[in-house]
């Protein structure tokens, strides 16, 4: 049996995990660790310049590869400033491991030089957390950490390490467990048969039916099977911002985003339909407006992995507990099976009614074009969609209007593509989870959309980029201002502009060139189209389009609150 | 409504802090909380009075459930069972009221613990009302001071909570 320290038991358990990379920062609780890693060249460190950054780029490759992200800090502020992106991760379910350096052993609760109590100020932020108490338990612990992050609903798990236990001049026996049990931790495996019978009983007599698919279709590897149902019964269907790309944006059967900015047509087919297939969803308050109100003559079908998600806020007709791949699967089983198909008359009526909403539109997401002047954000989404894709891309964004821009104009064909903290709505999330990707997809182009605001949030990444030669594009819709916060201002406070306008902003083209990075500046127009296709050519290097965008534009549709799914804004002027 | 969890978690240093912080980070309301390590030491016995709603009640199980330290659980009132609650009671005992405290006490089937020549200490165990209804009885300016256990209590007949 080998003999290993604490610390190379922490670096030899991640290379027997399989795992790639691994975001950190070192610091005095972690020497001994970052030591370890110095002498081994299995698991790639990289290291960022703000902990929060590490864990959004564990996090950004978690979304792209499906694997858990790996971070790794130091005690006290150190693992304090991985808070954000734990939340981030959690509010996701991303599957993530946070290794945190803790003070000696016998120090602990004495207020020593950088301590504190990772436990327990993490602790409602995720999903299980460790303390290891001795160095012979690391292997095991590390394992059961991996276990817990990717399994059942996936989620970030702390392990804290003291200091003492990972000593590299005390050495133990190393053997990394191929399996681990937990005996108060059973995941479904499967979802019951005789629901998913009552399920597809139901979908098979729907005449107004509505799919809609959440990011547990892309947890759960679910988009296969999700396609094949929808297609089969041609059923119309609304992915969450979550769970964009889960079906394919740009075909027909694909009615956008729902929700507070989704789209006309997926908001009305949504509240007058009378059967609604929930898959991976978990009725947040930004799809459903007012839950009392909410899809009054819809029966539920709502299948996920997490029982208590079912019935949170809206009650389930079908609740359907289990992972969403097999259970999609059984239906389409059970659908083939029956040789059935829904009322093709009522379905053809229903087809033509949702056609009629999104032709009334201009399309799903129609707006105002201007007078050719000025650069639309929707513009800036549009082109950059037209220019990349042909590439397979990923596309990042930060939170405000251009996140909801780039998830309404943005069509996303596949599952893994769109990366945004959806739940948490970070700020600051998007740069550090486009370098995470592109990381492990060096050939793949990947943009992150942002603002000026969100930008600035974790803008010190740009040296990371500069040691690690990152590519990524940087696409910032710049309107001086945050915009969502004045849109609310705006439409809610008689347009009191309450400390949400940039003022001071920096030359983003001369800041990235400090670092050695490509910036360009794009005032007009017509500038647009080149300008990005001119970044996404400097395939190998940081470009940051600074895009002057339109400072009065608002992002429409907009659900009215206290209302029911349909009750929308369309414009500053049309409310339905 | 008042419910009655009975809760079996592992006998691990910050599992008790998980469940607690679940029901204050998630704004349900405990009333009582008991614990205490079982006949297996790898596992304690938690007891939770709450009050909601039956959706919220719902939730409280499911996300207990969702811990990863929680092996498993049970509504009480979901059944018949049995609870109790256990009080020590300190009561001002002098003069005249010395006899009728007595009498109370054995009326409630209280044991006396503890005596002084001005101080009865009362032992009482009951379900929660039965104890409310003993300081009533007393009447609150002779208690000098109350502490209870909060509820424990399991299901009637066969049905156990086990691994």
């Amino acid at each position: 049996m080998e003999l290993l320290s604490g610390a190379d038991m922490v670096v030899r358990s991640l290379a027997d995990e399989g795992v790639e990379y691994i975001y950190g920062y070192p610091g005095g609780a972690l020497l001994h660790v970052y030591d370890a890693l110095f002498r081994q060249d299995k698991v790639t460190h990289i290291l960022v310049r703000h902990e929060q950054a590490a864990t959004h780029m564990a996090d950004g490759y978690a979304r792209a590869t499906g694997k858990p992200g790996v971070v790794l800090v130091t005690s006290g502020p150190g693992a304090t400033n991985t808070i954000t992106g734990i939340a981030t991760a959690y509010m996701d379910s991303i599957p993530m491991v946070i290794l945190s350096g803790q003070v000696p052993s016998d120090f602990i609760g004495t207020d020593m030089f950088q301590e504190t109590d990772m436990i327990g100020v993490s602790r409602p932020i995720v999903k299980h957390s460790f303390l290891v108490k001795k160095a012979e338990d690391i292997p095991e612990t590390i394992r059961k950490a991996f276990y817990l992050a990717q399994t059942g609903r996936p989620g970030p798990v702390v392990v804290d390490l003291p200091k003492d236990i990972t000593n590299i001049n005390d050495k133990y026996e190393y053997k990394y467990p191929e399996k681990v049990k937990i005996r108060s931790y059973n995941p479904p495996q499967k979802g019951h048969t005789g629901q998913t019978r009552k399920a597809v009983e139901l979908l098979l007599k729907a005449r107004r039916p509505v799919i809609y698919s959440g990011g547990g279709v892309i947890l759960g590897h679910a988009s296969e099977q999700l396609t094949r149902l929808a297609k089969k019964l041609n059923m119309p269907v609304t992915n969450t911002l979550m769970g964009l790309g889960a079906y394919p944006g740009s075909d027909r059967q694909f009615l956008g985003m729902p929700g507070m900015h989704g789209s006309y047509a997926a908001n009305l087919a949504m509240h007058h339909s009378d059967l609604i297939l929930a898959v991976g969803a978990r009725f947040d308050d930004r799809v459903t407006n007012s839950t009392e109100k909410f899809c009054p003559s819809a029966k539920i079908i709502h299948i996920d992995i997490d029982p208590a998600s079912i019935s949170k806020t809206v009650t389930a007709d079908v609740p359907i507990v289990g992972p969403v791949a097999p259970v999609l699967e059984e239906m389409n089983r059970m659908v083939e099976d029956s040789g059935r198909l829904p009322d093709q008359d009522a379905l053809g009526n229903w087809w033509k009614q949702i056609d009629d909403w999104r032709e009334s539109r201009g399309g799903l997401f129609g707006y105002d074009r201007g007078n050719g002047e000025t650069i639309k954000p929707q513009q800036v989404i549009e082109t950059l969609y037209e220019v990349t894709r042909d590439s397979d891309p990923f596309i990042t964004s930060d939170v405000g209007q251009h996140q909801m821009f780039a998830a309404q104009y943005f069509r996303f064909d596949k599952p893994n593509r769109w990366i945004n903290s959806g739940g948490l709505g970070t700020m600051g999330f998007g740069f550090p989870a486009a370098m995470g990707v592109k990381l492990s997809f060096p050939d793949s182009p990947v943009a992150c959309v942002t603002g000026e605001g969100s930008i600035q949030m974790n803008i010190q990444e740009l040296s990371t980029c500069l040691q690690y030669d990152l590519g990524v594009k940087i696409i910032n819709l710049n309107n001086q201002a945050l915009g969502m916060v004045r849109q609310w201002q705006d439409m809610q406070y008689n347009s009191r502009y309450s400390h949400s306008y940039m003022e001071s902003l920096p030359d983003f083209v001369k800041l990235v060139e400090s670092y050695g990075h490509v910036g360009i500046r794009v005032e007009r127009p017509e500038e647009l189209r080149p300008a990005l296709e001119r970044a996404f050519a400097l395939k190998d290097r940081l470009v940051f389009l600074d895009v002057n965008v339109d400072p009065g534009e608002h992002v429409y549709p907009m659900h009215i609150k206290d209302g029911s799914m349909r009750d929308m804004w369309l414009s500053k002027t049309e409310r339905t | 409504m008042r419910r009655i969890i009975s809760v079996l978690v592992e006998n691990e240093p910050g599992a008790l802090s998980r469940i607690v912080g679940l029901f204050s980070q998630r704004n349900y309301n405990i009333e009582t909380l008991t614990v205490a390590p079982t006949e297996d030491a790898t596992l304690s016995r938690l007891t939770i009075t709450t009050a909601g709603k039956p959706q919220v009640i719902e939730q409280i199980t499911k996300q207990l459930n969702k811990l990863i330290d929680v092996v498993k659980l049970v509504d009480l009132t979901e059944g018949t069972h049995v609870e109790r609650e256990l009080m020590l009671i300190k009561v001002r005992a002098s003069g005249a009221m010395r006899a009728e405290v007595k009498r109370s006490a054995d009326i409630f089937r209280g044991q006396i613990v503890d005596v002084t020549s001005s101080v009865y200490t009362i032992q009482l165990t009951g379900t929660s009302d039965k104890l409310d209804a003993f300081i009533e009885a007393i009447g609150a300016a002779s208690v000098l001071e109350v502490v209870r256990s909060g509820v424990t209590g399991m299901a009637r007949g066969e049905k156990v909570l086990s691994l």
